[in-house]
């Protein structure tokens, strides 16, 4: 299925364009042959904080590391790309998992801040599900947001797959539970939920999306089988706050980066992946439909710490 | 989590002070944590340094060694500067001297173009202006049916069809404008990356032709660190203005502004504070500033509360803060008042010292069996234990957690979080006076408008 093929290709495709800002970054510091000194520390963890790691992880990394050093294990600095490279990797190897769609229907609950591609993610995932031989039906949960709607009934149009949806300002329970009805009825492969924006710090609105998960689970026991957080990649800090309050309320399954073709390396979830174990299920690299694919530990550390 | 800053400091002066006077070093020790603030806050790395260079030379160069209390001196050091940096407030769109004034939003894709449009033509309508929309996201589907629907809201009309390319769109919005009478033109744009050199040219082409008055670059307040790239590269390419801060109303920190306004030097013009079109507030520094530090922003509370509650319950929520007698019973009044307001959480993690302050209403907030429990335990009390909390001993604790079917954990629990809020609170009135510029604290300002 083209979400597992060519994996990290079209990553790597992105990441070329925005070499230039690596050039004088990570890449060049770890490669070059300088004594390992203060300086030369500092200018690493800043490197790791510069990918949005945060200060608290990128002073770990690089204290790690100076215990390395300290046993003798690692002498130049050349070494420390490796070192840091290893690092990163064992930090998110686990985090490679992939979609559990094993059900029918299984059902799929996209989520998060706004903004952040959750409308885009559904139609891609559908999109390639679809070409994969799988019947899919969409719902459009977010009734608040104008014309959203519209935004993923277009998408459905050009895909080919059915929207189930009701008018602006009603309830997106009700939504939901059509979708749902519909969906085991059929016995259709998958059914994608598009939920409105939010941010997580709203309360009420949080309580919405747990009353969705609510109606979800009621009607098919066992769903949904994925509630997938959609995280910009080029959130700071506050990525990990959005990941831990969203998980708090509705038990995550897991992320989708999405955005990756910036010039963000999404860093913050390194931090999300230790501290929560969520995998990262899902990564956004374009607005074509094509670019989803599954999460490659080993291209997005290439992009953190590229490999020279 | 991040402990207050302020409290920090102090934790670290307090050890240093210990051994007599304060030298260069200590300063430069304490400033380590308002680097690592900053960059929690999402201020890039390299702002971060060129700042705390600043803030050294000004504490060292200030009273800072000398004064009883250095880590408040720090504090309001690092305050004023970021003020400072962060740049005047109440920055103004001028009006054109040939109406229509035009205003070009561009952006990152979801970083709030459209909402920040819909919310501008607001914004100037309830000034009695008759403003006009252009909608040229031609690439996100129903981006235009978007606009419309806002427009619609508003009784605004909007220009733009399917079909029609983005700068044509633009050129006839101008002609209408101005055949119309109708003025200010805002022009909303497709969200683009600030690399991709094909969609950029389209800006610059919209730029050369339609001549904006204004261009705004919408900027997330939740961007990490590649704030700086995005700010720049658009800045370069087309060129802007102003800032638009938008999703302020999250717990974004928002030092990507500090960023932004680093590298461009254009002021933050907005900020965007909720998905409803009126949620746009002129931008004050000095909020932003003790936001990106961590200390909260009193005046904003005090404002989220005069907008979510009525005038009366604001004033009450007001005085209790202010109020160092805080017994039980207000305790109780003001969980189960806040309670109604929604989102306390996000309330009380705007005030000074709130970090500290946080961990404990969340967790009362988070479940409302807790508050619930609460009420019990609060009820077993005679009046004298509620209005003396300190009077309640071991036995006292048993007593009243028999009579209120709960456990002594609980009774314990209870107190120390009541202890915990009459502690910050007297922090909060030990704060007044000594940060002039958080304008929020002296006098809890009057309501707005
Ligand atoms: N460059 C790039 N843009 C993306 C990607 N994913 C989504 N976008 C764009 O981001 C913008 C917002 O995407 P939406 O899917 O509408 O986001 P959303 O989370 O549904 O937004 P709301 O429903 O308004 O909260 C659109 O312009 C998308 O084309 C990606 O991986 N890369
Ligand atoms: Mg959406």
């Amino acid at each position: 299925m083209s979400l597992l093929s060519g994996v990290g290709e079209r990553l790597r495709e992105g990441l070329r364009r925005s070499q230039e800002f690596l050039a004088a970054g990570l890449g060049a510091v770890l490669a070059s042959e300088r004594p390992i000194d203060d300086a030369l520390w500092e200018e690493l963890e800043e490197l790791l904080i510069a990918a949005d790691l945060g200060a608290a992880l990128a002073a770990d990394f690089a204290n790690r590391a100076r215990e390395e050093v300290m046993f003798g294990t690692v002498t130049r600095a050349a070494e420390l790309r490796p070192l840091f490279r290893r690092f990163l990797l064992d930090a998110l190897a686990p985090a490679a998992q992939p979609l559990d769609l094993d059900h029918r229907p299984a059902v799929v609950l996209m989520l998060g801040v706004n903004g952040s591609g959750k409308t885009t993610t559904c139609a891609k995932l559908a999109a390639q599900l679809r070409a994969g031989g799988k019947s899919v039906l969409l719902a459009a949960a977010d009734t608040f947001r104008a014309a959203a709607i519209e935004q993923l009934q277009r998408w459905g149009e050009r895909i080919g797959v059915e929207v189930v949806h009701q008018a602006a300002g009603s309830d997106p329970a009700a939504v939901v539970f059509d979708a749902v009805k519909a969906a085991a009825a059929r016995s259709l492969d998958v059914l994608i939920v598009d939920t409105a924006g939010r941010l997580h710090t709203k309360s009420n609105l949080m309580d919405e999306l747990a009353k969705l998960r609510r109606v979800i689970a009621r009607q098919l026991p066992g769903a949904p089988h994925e509630a997938l957080m959609v995280l910009d990649a080029t959130t700071g800090q506050n990525g990990f706050a959005q990941a831990r309050v969203f998980h708090e309320a509705i038990a995550l399954t897991g992320v989708c980066l999405t955005k990756l073709d910036g010039t963000a390396r999404g860093g913050i979830v390194v931090r999300i992946v230790r501290e929560l174990t969520l995998p990262i299920k899902l990564i956004g690299v374009g607005e074509r439909l094509e670019d989803l694919q599954a999460f490659d530990p080993a291209a997005f550390v290439d992009a953190l710490v590229p490999a020279g | 989590m991040l402990d207050n800053l302020s409290t920090r400091l102090q934790t670290i002066f307090d050890r240093l002070g210990g051994r007599g006077r304060l030298t260069e070093e200590n300063v430069q020790e304490a400033l380590r944590e308002v680097r690592v603030a900053l960059l929690e806050a999402d201020v890039n790395f390299k702002v971060v340094r060129t700042f705390v260079e600043r803030v050294l030379a000004r504490a060292v160069g200030q009273d800072v060694l000398k004064s009883l209390t250095p880590a408040q001196q720090v504090v309001k050091v690092v305050h004023d500067e970021l003020v400072e940096l962060l740049g005047g407030s109440g920055h103004r769109l001028a009006p054109a001297p040939h109406p229509p004034t035009v205003i070009m939003l561009i952006g990152l894709q979801g970083s709030g173009k459209t909402t920040t449009a819909a919310k501008l033509a607001r914004h100037y309508t309830t000034q009695g202006q008759h403003p006009i929309l252009a909608a040229a996201d031609t690439y996100r589907p129903a981006a235009q049916d978007q606009l419309q629907t806002l427009g619609a809201e508003l009784g605004v009309p909007v220009v733009g069809a399917p079909g029609e390319a983005p700068l044509a769109i633009c050129r006839r919005a101008r002609e209408e404008a101005a055949a119309r009478g109708l003025t200010p033109l805002i022009l909303d744009t497709a969200g683009r990356l600030h690399i991709d050199e094909p969609m950029l040219e389209e800006l610059r082409a919209i730029r050369r032709e339609v001549a904006p008055h204004h261009v705004l670059l919408v900027v997330d307040a939740m961007t990490g660190q590649d704030a700086v790239n995005v700010a720049e590269r658009f800045n370069r390419a087309v060129g802007i203005d102003a800032v638009v801060l938008t999703k302020l109303d999250g717990d974004a920190r928002g030092g990507a502004a500090l960023s932004v306004r680093s590298v461009t030097g254009r002021p933050i013009a907005f900020v965007g504070t909720g998905e409803k079109t009126d949620a746009l507030e002129p931008f004050h520094p000095d909020r932003l500033a003790s936001r990106i530090l961590g200390m909260g922003d009193v005046l904003s509370l005090v404002e989220r509360a005069q907008a979510s509650v009525d005038q009366e319950q604001a004033e009450a929520l007001v005085r209790k803060l202010r109020e160092d007698a805080f017994t039980l019973e207000d305790f109780r009044a003001q969980l189960r008042q806040v309670r109604q307001m929604g989102p306390l959480d996000q309330l009380l993690g705007m005030l000074p010292f709130g970090r500290a302050l946080r961990g404990a209403p969340q967790e009362l907030t988070a479940e409302s069996a807790d508050l619930d429990r609460f009420d019990a335990i609060i009820a077993s009390m005679t009046p004298g234990e509620r209005r003396h909390p300190d009077t309640i001993n071991g036995s006292r604790r048993q007593r009243i957690a028999r009579g209120s079917g709960t456990s002594v954990q609980d009774v314990n629990r209870l107190l120390k979080q009541h202890a915990q809020l009459r502690k910050m609170m007297k922090q909060l009135k030990g704060m007044e006076g000594k940060l002039p510029r958080m304008k929020g604290l002296p006098g809890f300002p009057t309501p707005r408008g």
